[in-house]
């Protein structure tokens, strides 16, 4: 797998204290999902903002995915809390 | 022909007589005007300002999507969608929607439309600035927006 851009908003990039980052992670990770668990087990930081997964959304290359979506061909994938403007 | 469609993300708030006028002047075929503004809350005078962050890029292509399946929905003549971001005091201007129509009920369903999406698809999340100075935390998503925008699906 190639080098991800990453970009974390509102309460996941507070609790993980960056905006974002360029990380490659191993082959066998697949999609979203398996990637947050990747993330997970990277620092305490990353624990605390993936504590409750399923409330995490994701995008890849700027459009909504699901958990189960394939990240192979992704250039950017976002992750973000449940959206509240308007 | 097909509608003037305008998505803007923006710092600066905006002015909703001139972006009526931006759907309406110079043409007779508009019958119907529908607006909506949101405005920031001061929640019963404990809020200071709200924070609204925003993904860059996503925040646009977004809305313009809602703004366009609203266009293929109904026979709209204009779809305007403006979100600002940054700090925004209580009263003032948070969002825009507005939409034209030759009549009413197209511009009424579209204008609502348009919000209900924009709420659970647009990425914006607003942080509370408490009057006691304290940095309060993130609005919490809410059950209700999600419903609300379900059921333009069954409609």
């Amino acid at each position: 797998m190639s080098a991800l851009k990453l970009s974390y908003f509102a309460w996941v990039r507070e609790r993980i204290g960056r905006p974002g980052e360029i990380l490659t992670p191993p082959s066998e990770v697949t999609n979203i999902g398996e990637l947050i668990a990747w993330l997970s087990g990277r620092g305490e930081e990353y624990a605390y903002a993936f504590e409750n997964a399923n409330v995490i959304r994701a995008a890849i290359d700027r459009q909504h995915v699901k958990h189960d979506a394939p990240i192979a061909d992704a250039r950017e994938i976002a992750f973000f809390p449940p959206m509240t403007g308007g | 022909m097909s509608p003037l469609i305008k998505v803007a993300i923006q710092r600066e708030d905006f002015d909703v007589a001139r972006e009526i006028e931006r759907l309406t002047q110079g043409r007779g075929d508009v019958g119907a005007v529908v607006t909506f503004t949101g405005l920031c809350r001061d929640e019963a005078g404990t809020l200071e300002a709200l924070e609204l962050e925003h993904y860059p890029g996503m925040a646009e292509d977004e809305i313009e999507r809602v703004a366009k399946q609203a266009a293929a929905r109904w026979p709209l003549l204009g779809a305007t969608a403006i979100h600002r971001f940054g700090k925004v005091l209580p009263g003032e201007n948070i969002v825009l929607v507005i939409a034209t129509s030759p009549h009413r009920r197209a511009a009424f369903e579209a204008a609502e439309f348009i919000m209900d999406y924009l709420k659970t698809r647009a990425p914006f999340w607003k942080k509370e600035h408490c009057r006691d100075g304290s940095v309060g935390d993130w609005v919490e998503a809410k059950d209700a927006d999600d419903s609300a925008a379900e059921r333009w699906e069954q409609a």
